[in-house]
Formats: structure tokens, sequence, C-alpha cells
């Protein structure tokens, strides 16, 4: 099965490891991973109202990613901005419609992808820790992913998944949101900082490297000892690492 | 009331730290909520209904100016009157006209958020009449002179101590009171004397029902029934998309009204409204007129914010957006807060003064996926950042800061050569450390939070790299 990773521009620049952990996962379900060369899914320029960049963008993804039986993501946001808005953007456009609407119905978000299509949900993998896990809202109600990730996690070895509270409300990243109302924003996190100290848990997950970074530079701030990491580090047996905004080495990886 | 939505960002710094506002939001906070889900849990339709009631609502709009005609006949045929308002000034000559025609002094009013929209008390004050507000929080919120801050609990924002000081300053007795039952008592005392007095009864409608000319009221308290039943005149304001064809119809909708506001199976009233009073009636108004308010409303209808004109206004929206469970109503400066009042507020007030209200979202969805009426909040928010970047709004550094960005984003090989530099310069200054406690330019990101470092190299360099060494 050919499968190209979107890798999302956030994983590509910050944490690669991710990016290689879902290479890691998807090689072992079987799958021939491929990764076009790319840049962003454009959601900063859709949110922001900027329609003619955002297709423009759009359209290169489009491109980049026909002729692959399916495109996974590892972040529920930017599988939604593949899924259910390049749709949208290319609604009134003929010439474009069709080739988005074909993109929509091959893009997945890693988790759900592994779990539903492929049917895996042991990879064998080993983490000592009582970690809880935070929904992306675009995970949630977009790609409507909740109990893929959990499956998951329920077979990682030495794991006791601990449920976040208030897991349907956002951690206040949103994009470009988060700067240009940063107070609103600070509140939203801080918020969910509170909601991850009562779990008790000493590690956060989520699917979406957007959320992470937030909630990881808010908890860094705070000096938590909570560490963070991305599902399909620990999925992979690759969280072995620094977590999210952690001292130590950040260099390259370990092929 | 004059908007102050152009001051959003300064209106949030406030509420953020105004404590007692805080303590209110918190207490407030989850009880909608968790009430919404308890009553939807004993509801397995409620998918089903609320794919019916997008229907109705769909179908009416397109049919509204048959719709609205054939309600004005069933008015007149029962004996009442409509008038059609384009602007909230002529509804307030409308309003202020039928008081002096029934020779009014005193107008209560049942709770009525276009009444709020219109600004009625003020022109009513401003013409010499006394207007008492008779839902216990407007009431209040009148007292202290404020808006409401949510559009069905007016005075959330407001403590019961913050409720017994305005009591005993406007009652004049010299003892704060402190139970609610006192609370409720008193402004029950009150408000009678009021309802037994008024000339004229002016209430909102949740919907008109255009088969039998009806206005459909409900309330808790059953102050909409004394305010329409007992004056002279009862006067409804309602906008133009309130009207349903049929009561089948209206019983659709209110299956789903209550239950999303309060998560009651349906509020303690439910009152219609059809005509004044006839011969064999024991009570009720010798006057019956219905004031139907455009005001943007009709532009909507043909444009690409016509989803929100389904809203029947249960504030399920508010009470479930992290924006307005931080900062509260009063914050969004204008009668609507929330998402709903997000996007109606610069379509009424204007993009120019209410520019930040659709831009101060995360787009998290919450509002969409609990709207009783499937009105796609974010996707209406997104249209109007369309709108404004479009007319150039938007700060010069965010506009700047796009453009560049996107310049990049359509280039990959440039975009690779300009991220790759980023992020090793990020990577060299977070340094073992792993992330950055100040970085200049990024004092929005860093004031509140670290951020962490990038790793060095990009994944696809090393991911290329790789393939060159024989795999990928």
């Amino acid at each position: 099965m050919r499968v190209a990773l979107f890798v999302t521009c956030l994983v590509d620049l910050y944490r690669p490891r991710v990016g290689f952990a879902a290479v890691n996962l998807l090689e072992r379900a079987g799958c021939q991973v491929e990764v076009p060369v790319q840049t962003c899914c454009g959601q900063p320029a859709y949110n922001n109202g900027d329609l003619d960049d955002a297709r423009a963008i759009a359209r290169q993804v489009i491109r980049a990613f026909e002729g692959f039986e399916h495109v996974v993501a590892p972040s529920g946001s930017c599988a939604g901005m593949l899924k259910c808005h390049y749709p949208t953007l290319f609604e009134d456009d003929p010439a474009w419609s069709d080739r988005a609407l074909d993109l929509a119905e091959r893009t997945h978000e890693l988790t759900a992808f592994l779990t539903d299509v492929l049917g895996q949900d042991d990879f064998g993998a080993h983490y000592t820790g009582q970690a809880t896990y935070h929904d992306s809202c675009s995970s949630l109600r977009e790609m409507k992913v909740h109990a893929q990730p959990r499956r998951l996690l329920e077979r990682v070895d030495g794991l006791q998944l601990k449920e976040l509270g208030d897991n349907e409300v956002c951690c206040g990243f949103g994009g470009t949101f988060c700067v240009k109302y940063p107070e609103l924003s600070a509140r939203m996190v801080d918020d969910k900082v509170a909601r991850i100290h009562e779990t008790g848990a000493d590690t956060l997950l989520a699917a979406d490297l957007g959320c992470l970074l937030n909630i990881a530079g808010r908890l860094r701030r705070l000096d938590s000892m909570v560490r963070v990491y991305h599902i399909a580090e620990v999925l992979a047996d690759m969280a072995d690492g620094p977590g999210l905004g952690e001292a130590g080495d950040q260099g390259k990886e370990r092929p | 009331m004059k908007s102050t939505a152009h001051a959003f960002k300064h209106n949030v710094h406030v509420a953020l730290h105004d404590e007692r506002l805080q303590r209110a939001l918190h207490k407030a906070g989850g009880g909608f909520i968790d009430k919404r889900r308890a009553a939807l849990d004993e509801l397995p339709e409620f998918e089903a209904l609320r794919e019916s009631a997008r229907a109705i609502k769909d179908h009416t709009l397109a049919h509204l100016d048959e719709y609205l005609e054939h309600f004005e006949a069933q008015v007149i045929a029962s004996g009442g009157r409509v008038h059609w308002a384009r602007t909230p000034e002529q509804a307030r000559r409308i309003v202020v006209e039928l008081c002096r025609e029934a020779g009014a002094k005193r107008v209560t009013k049942g709770k009525s958020m276009v009444g709020e929209e219109i600004a009625v008390n003020e022109a009513l004050e401003a013409a010499g009449f006394e207007a008492v507000e008779t839902d216990l929080g407007e009431y209040i919120i009148q007292l202290a002179h404020e808006p409401p801050s949510h559009i069905i609990a007016p005075a959330i924002h407001k403590s019961r101590q913050d409720i017994a000081e305005l009591f005993r300053e406007h009652h004049g007795h010299h003892e704060a009171l402190d139970s609610a039952r006192e609370i409720v008592d008193e402004a029950r005392e009150r408000l009678r004397a009021a309802f037994l007095s008024a000339d004229v009864g002016i209430t909102g409608a949740n919907f008109l029902v255009a088969e039998t000319g009806s206005a459909i009221v409900v309330t808790n308290e059953g102050n909409g029934d004394l305010t329409a039943t007992l004056p002279r005149t009862h006067i409804v304001l309602a906008g133009l998309e309130k009207v349903v064809p049929t009561l089948e119809d209206a019983s659709v909708l209110l299956r789903l009204l209550a239950r999303s506001a309060t998560g009651q199976a349906f509020t303690a009233y439910t009152s219609l409204f059809t005509g004044p009073r006839r011969a064999e009636d024991g009570d009720g108004p010798e006057a019956f007129h219905v004031v139907l308010v455009d005001n943007g409303r009709s532009e909507m209808l043909g444009n690409e914010f016509h989803d929100m004109l389904r809203c029947i206004r249960c504030g399920a929206c508010l009470n479930h957006c992290p924006i307005y469970g931080a900062v509260g109503g009063h914050a969004y400066g204008w009668v609507y807060p929330g998402p709903m009042g997000a996007v109606l507020t610069p379509l009424m007030q204007g993009l120019g003064e209410a520019g930040d209200l659709p831009n101060a979202s995360s787009l998290c969805g919450r509002c969409e996926a609990v709207c009783p009426m499937s009105i796609p909040l974010p996707a209406l928010l997104r249209r109007l950042r369309v709108r404004q970047y479009a007319a150039g709004g938007g700060s010069k550094r965010s506009r700047w800061g796009l453009a560049a960005w996107a310049f990049l984003a359509r280039r990959p090989r440039l975009y690779q050569w300009a991220m790759g530099w980023g992020v090793r310069v990020l990577a060299a200054l977070g340094g073992r450390r792993g992330r950055l406690r100040r970085l200049p330019g990024a004092g929005a990101w860093t004031a509140a939070r670290d951020l962490p470092a990038p790793a060095g190299d990009t994944f696809q360099k090393q991911w290329r790299q790789r393939a060159g060494r024989g795999r990928g």
C-alpha cells in the first residue's frame, strides 16, 4: 500500500522525530511510505481570510499528493484542513473541486488510519508512566477521532492512561489566534494545564503538534514536571529522548 | 446601547483581571453544560430533531416573504396590527408612538433581545415613559444600568451579594438580604406593583406562527404572561426571522430550545398570544401589535451569512465557548456575546467597530457542535475574516507577516531553504536547554509560554539525506 506522509509544517520544522515515528508505524503496518515535497496545508492563510493564498497552497498540496492510495497526517488539524476545508475552498471551481474531493477521501489522521484502515492497535511499544491524552479540537470534531488513540495507548506496555477532564475544551492554540489574542490564549492554556495536573499524570500526549507546543510551552514556563510527547513517539518507542521543550540533546534522529 | 466592541482587547484585559466577574463566571460555568448534557441523554432523537429543525428553518427562510405576509394577514384577522421596521430608529419610533396612542405612563417589559438590539428602553425613557423590566435578571441589570451579559441569563455576571447590595441601594432598606429566597420575594413584591399599574406591556417572541398569527413566548418566571395580558396594550418585538409556518413546526423548535438553553425539557411557561382579547376572554389586552424588525436581517437572507438566521437564541454556543467562559458577555461590547454575537455584532454594527470579534476565536468548533440549529459558526467567523481581509483590515504587521509566509509557502524549494535556516538559528538559540524564554518579535507567544526549541534540521531534509543513502 503506497501511503504519502503529509508531515505537517510544525513536525517538519520543530519535531522531525514525530515524522520518523509516523513512518516507523506505517512501515511496520505494511505501508510503503513516501514523502512528497511539501510546505504547509495553508491554514494560516485560510483562517485569516486570505483565500487566494489558501487556494494556491491547496492546489500545490493536491498536485503533490495525487496518485497515492492514502494520505496520512500526524495531526487532526492538518488532516481536517485537507479533508474538510479543501473541498469548501474549491466548491465553485469545477476544475479543482473533484480533485479536492478526491484528496479529501484519501486523507486520514494518523491514529485513525492505523486502527480503522490498517486494523492495527498493538505496536508492542513500552512506556513507563501515567499519561493523559489531549484531544485536539480538529481531531475530535472535524475528523471524529476519539476512541482510536485511546485504543492504541491501551496496548502500550507500562502506560497507564488517565482521562483528562474537560477533554472537549480547546487548549487555546488556534494557530495565529494564540499570538493575536495572547491573553485569551494564555488563560485557555492555563485552564488546560490545571486539568492536566488534576489527573496526576506525568506525561501529556496528543496527536497535534500545535496543541503540544502550546501546552508544553506553558508547562515548561511553570516548571511543571509533566513531560510532553506526540502520541506517535510513544507508539513507535521513540519517546526516550527529551520531551517537547525539555533540556537535552536536541540533535538529529538516530536512524 | 453604545457598542464598545472596538475596545475588545481592552475589555478582555479588564474582564480577566476582574475577580468578582471571574468568580461569577466560574460558578456559573459548568452548570448549563451539565444540564444540557443530561437533557440530551434523555432524548435519543436529538439528532433527528435537529435535522427537522434545520429543514423547517431553511424552508421558512427560503419563503420568508410569503410566511411573513401570511403571518401579518393572520394577525390582522385576529384583530391585531403588524408594523414593519427596517432600522432600529424606525422600530423605536413605532414603539414610542404606540405607547403614546395608548396614553401610557408605565410600560412593563418581558425579556427581549431585539429590545436590547434596538435600545427600546432608552427610547421609552427619553420619551417620558417609565420602563420596568420584569424578568428578574433583566430587572437586576436595569437597576445596575448595565447591558445583559448573556442572552438567556442576563445577570449571570452578578453574584447574590452583588444583587443584594443593588436591592438595598435601590429599594431603600438598610440591611442587605442574604438568601436567594428573600431576594426573589422582594423582586416579586416590586414587580407585582408594576404589573398591575402598567399601561403597555412589551415582550419579545421566541417564535411567530404564520398559520395562526400567534407570538410564542417562553419564560421560567411567568413574567411574560403578566406583561402581555394585564396592560391595555401588548406590543411584541421580534426579528423578521422568528416566523415559522405552523404550530407543528414551532413545537419541533420548542423541543430543542429549552434543552439546549437550560437543560429543561420545557420551560415553566410557554405562552401563545393571538390578537387582543375577544369578547369571551376573561383577560387580555385591548390592542395587540407586532413590530417586525429587520436591522440587517433581509440583507443576511441573501448573502453568505444566511445560516445565522436559523438562530433561536438558546445560548448554547455561549455556554460552551471557552472565550465567553473566560471573559463573560460584556467584553464583547454590544448586545449579543459569544460565538453568535461574534457573527451578529459585526453584521449589525460593522466590521470597523467589531473587527476583533470574529478573530478572537480559536475556531475550536464546540459552538457548532452544540448548536441545535446546526449553524456553522466557525465557518461564518471565517467568512467575516475573508470580508475583513478583502477590505484591507487587520494590523499591518499581521498582514505583512502572513504575506511573507504565504510567499514562501507557495514556493517549496525557497520555503525549505529559508525555513531550514530559521530552525537552525532557533535550535542554536535554544541550545541544550531545549526552549527559549524570550525571543525578539515573539513576545505574544513568550509572555505566558516558553518556546520549545526545534531539533535542528527539518524532517524533509533529514528524510532526503537518508533517501540519498538508499532509504525511503
